[in-house]
């Protein structure tokens, strides 16, 4: 353990921490822009330079391994003069184009600068300008303004997997691009414009549109898929203008996908502000009572059994918990969350969540991934895995090959070979023996097949067979792709015969009214028959055979409960309010259940939320990853036919309402797919 | 220095040359192939008639397992590696200090007005290309031009209008100094050591 005198004080650190971690743990602040906690370590920007006694010239406090006695100073004539030094170099290539630049206000060059730099430039000779590199519908460049930190570079190579990224050339003719100007093709491309410290990486999509100084902030949770990232919105007046990331090291570190960063813009196209009615056949506007008044009629001298609902993939459990209660009220229990027809059992929690938890995969040494493609499906896991693979996580994977970016021994696309690993017949078994923490990830591709129930039992039989469930490590995971399935898991939302079963009822007129809550994944043409209610806030499939809409509060407009797959339990905030007459989706069903007769218990937040917590007394206890009791779940192992996998997700744009809606996602999902060709002019921008 | 443009037909290693590629990589330890590239590409610089395209980078990328945009950066960073097409003669004339004070600019004004080109362009014929290059380490030999590797010293105008027109009609001239000189002897002979001699 060195001991440093650091402005002297003592302090003593890790072994392999450097100079500037210990500064960091006297609580000192040292200037930097290559330096990244979650990168490796460049040392190339020079900003960090402190004095070292017994040093001829100051040294990059980032790079160095703290030693042993060692003193440093950090406010020494020396070390404010390294730091002008530097911060003259580094402004003499940068246009100063701060009025016109969209890190204005929260950019570190110029944070650093006034804090470190001088006042004044001694510069008079012509500045280098840098022709603008093509990287993509999200991220907008001006590389002028880049100087070199190269971070970028590393998150691609690093963390996102996907080395496009590098610098060419050398000296003053030294510039950043992606190889041939190719758009970055990685869910996770919108981090590199958080890490730019300067405005060379700017978000396209929120280009020129707001100051940060504007934005009202407003901590948050993600539902784009179940992963459950923290983010942060940012919104001026009553318009969501951004999605930032927030650090939550057990769930999302400091990344998030390009979805949960970009569809934003989705919220505010085709959305529901209004309530409508089907009169003759024909959608028009209506106001709630009339719309209630409808419901009403429909619904008088229903019998219960005719009545179902289906939960979509966004809803919040404040709004599943009133629609379930008021579904009772009226005599019916069969209200659905699994959309997609995923042969979940919500009986026993340790079988429908990610136990091993986000964070725990690091510490797992073997992962098989059975049915899933967690890049697509759930990025900031996979971004988690591939981590762990460079620590030494073996991955395996049965079902469909695809780039997961890293390392992955393919066994092939059968779920029979999951059965051969349970015989032990299959080398993977040995693997999965051997290993000291293994891993298993069952997707929703397993679980939507015919046989998903068996599939379930089957994963299950593995686990159970080869240790995966020991006294402190369960390696027993399911993949979730939409964030209110857990929750609605949780209020037991299942039916018998699933959604299946509703549908075909319905196209048979057993089943006469449906309630669909933000349900747009299913097939929408079998619901013909039947009364529709759709309440939602977006204008998609579901409201193609609806019959009444009723206009609800999208993740951004409310605030929620929402279970991520790993059955942590996270509050979002309401940042703005709906449009229109949109409300939030519980005070809808509160109001519409005065109408029917059956009021339901609650008459605000705080006593729903009390309801929600007697059911279910894990959601008081936000934040936190519980352990689920390990029990009997899924069906018999036998049942499990052979055959390859469908995955859920086929465009990792387009997967809900919001990001339907996005025109930014419109234009990412036409890159993958090849069809960018509408590239900006370029010129240098400064 | 810009990025390299899509360019260039299919390239592909020889078999010569991927037996010779795979004795350079077995010269590092296993997993750092990569530190064979600079070899590898100067090889398939000469293969590819003298310059790197984009299929010839590709290919050095894949066959060291690298990401091609690793390999391009090695490519553009050092000015020996060439991005764009070369004549069949690539002359490069040093102009640095010692050379310029020993009469590269005549050198140079010789080899233009003879060729027809400035630096970094290619005769129309595809014949030859001029370059300037910084110190090319022979100044006890002032002024140099290096053609195919050789090293031509002591020129003027006169003498490397000499060996462009010898490259022309299609001779490859004497290298070396082009007066009468011995190597880097001294020039008429020996200036010490004389007696006995």
């Amino acid at each position: 353990m060195p001991t440093l005198t650091i402005n002297g004080k003592e302090v003593t650190v890790e072994p392999g921490s450097t100079v500037m971690q210990a500064c960091e743990a006297v609580g000192i602040e040292i200037p930097r822009f290559c330096y990244h906690e979650r990168l490796s370590i460049a040392g190339n920007c020079r900003m960090c330079l402190v004095e070292m006694e017994k040093s001829p010239k100051p040294i990059a406090s980032c790079a160095m391994p703290a030693g042993d006695g060692m003193v440093i100073h950090t406010e020494s004539e020396e070390v404010k003069r390294a730091r002008e030094g530097v911060m003259e170099f580094l402004l003499i290539n940068h246009p100063l184009d701060c009025p016109i630049c969209d890190q204005g206000g929260e950019c570190d060059l110029q944070d650093q600068a006034t804090a470190y730099g001088r006042g004044l430039s001694r510069y008079q000779e012509n500045k280098r300008a840098v022709r603008e590199k093509y990287m993509g519908p999200l991220i907008k460049t001006v590389m002028t303004r880049c100087i070199h930190c190269t971070r970028c570079v590393r998150f691609a190579e690093e963390i996102a997997g996907v080395p496009t990224l590098g610098a060419v050339g050398r000296g003053e003719g030294l510039e950043i691009t992606t190889y041939l100007e190719k758009a970055l093709q990685s869910e996770l491309s919108g981090n590199i414009i958080d890490l730019c410290p300067v405005g060379a990486l700017t978000s396209k999509p929120y280009a020129f549109t707001a100051r940060s100084w504007e934005l009202k902030k407003t901590e948050s949770v993600d539902v784009m898929d179940a992963v459950g990232s923290a983010i942060r919105i940012d919104a001026r007046g009553n318009e969501v203008m951004r999605v930032l990331p927030r650090l939550n090291e057990e769930v999302n570190e400091e990344w998030i996908s390009d979805k949960t960063r970009f569809a934003c813009d989705g919220l505010k196209y085709k959305r529901l502000d209004r309530p409508w009615v089907r009169r003759e056949g024909k959608l028009v506007e209506a106001g709630w009572d009339e719309a209630f008044e409808s419901i009403a009629a429909v619904l008088k001298d229903l019998p219960g059994e005719a009545l179902a609902a289906i939960v979509g993939d966004l809803a919040d459990m404040e709004a599943m918990l009133a629609l379930k209660d008021l579904l009772g009220a009226l005599g019916s229990a069969r209200i659905e969350c699994r959309q997609d027809g995923a042969a979940l059992d919500a009986g026993c929690r340790a079988g429908y969540i990610f136990n091993s938890t986000i964070a725990g995969i690091e510490e797992a040494d073997y992962c098989l991934l059975v049915g899933t493609n967690p890049r697509h499906e759930a990025t900031i896991i996979n971004a988690r895995l591939r981590k762990a693979t460079l620590a030494g996580l073996k991955v395996a994977r049965i079902g469909p090959p695809d780039d997961l970016t890293y390392r992955v021994e393919d066994l092939g696309d059968d779920a029979g070979l999951l059965k051969q690993i349970l015989d032990g017949t299959h080398p993977a078994a040995e693997a999965l023996q051997r290993a000291e923490k293994p891993m298993l990830i069952l997707g929703q591709g397993a679980l939507t097949r015919a046989d998903g129930a068996a599939m379930l039992g089957l994963a299950r039989a593995v686990a159970d067979k080869y240790g995966l469930i020991t006294g402190d490590w369960n390696g027993f995971n399911i993949l979730h792709t939409a964030a209110s399935r857990v929750g609605g898991l949780d209020l037991g939302l299942t039916t018998e015969g699933g959604v299946e079963a509703i549908l075909s009822d319905a196209a048979k007129g057993k089943t006469r009214a449906v309630f669909l809550l933000g349900a747009d994944e299913v097939d929408m043409s079998r619901l013909k028959k039947a009364f529709v209610v759709y309440m939602g806030s977006h204008g998609d499939a579901g409201v193609s055979e609806a019959d009444i809409i009723l206009p609800a509060a999208a993740y951004t407009e409310k605030p929620g409960t929402y279970v991520n797959t790993e059955g942590r339990v996270q509050r979002a905030q309401k940042a703005i309010f709906p449009p229109g007459d949109a409300r939030e989706d519980w005070t809808i069903l509160r109001a519409l259940s005065d109408k029917l007769g059956v009021t339901l218990p609650y008459d605000d937040l705080a006593a729903l939320r009390a309801k929600l917590a007697e059911l279910l007394p894990h959601l008081e206890e936000t934040d936190t990853a519980p352990q689920a009791a390990w029990g009997a779940f899924g069906g018999d192992s036998k049942g499990a036919k052979k055959g390859g996998f469908a995955l859920p997700v086929e465009d990792f744009y387009q997967t809900n309402p919001v990001a339907r809606a996005s025109r930014t996602m419109a234009q990412c999902s036409a890159m993958m797919r090849g069809e960018d060709e509408d590239r900006e002019g370029t010129g240098t921008d400064g | 220095m810009s990025a390299a443009v899509k360019n260039g037909g299919d390239f592909a290693f020889t078999a010569a040359n991927k037996k010779w590629a795979a004795g350079q990589i077995a010269k590092y330890p296993e997993g750092r192939q990569a530190s064979a590239v600079m070899p590898l590409l100067t090889r398939a610089q000469d293969q590819n008639a003298g310059w790197l395209s984009t299929p010839a980078i590709e290919h050095v990328a894949e066959f060291l397992g690298m990401a091609a945009i690793r390999v391009l950066e090695v490519a553009t960073f050092y000015s020996m590696y060439r991005l764009s097409p070369v004549g069949k003669h690539v002359i490069e004339i040093c102009t640095t200090t010692p050379c310029w004070l020993r009469g590269s600019d005549a050198v140079v004004a010789a080899a233009k007005e003879e060729l027809g080109i400035d630096f970094g362009e290619t005769t129309s014929d595809g014949e030859f290309t001029l370059l300037e290059v910084e110190c090319a380490g022979a100044c006890v030999n002032a002024p140099v031009c290096a053609i195919h590797r050789k090293y031509y010293e002591d020129l003027d105008g006169d003498s490397i209008r000499a060996i462009i027109q010898s490259l022309r009609s299609g001779k490859e001239p004497d290298a070396g100094p082009q007066i009468e000189r011995q190597k880097s002897a001294p020039v008429g002979g020996p200036t010490t050591l004389t007696e006995g001699a």
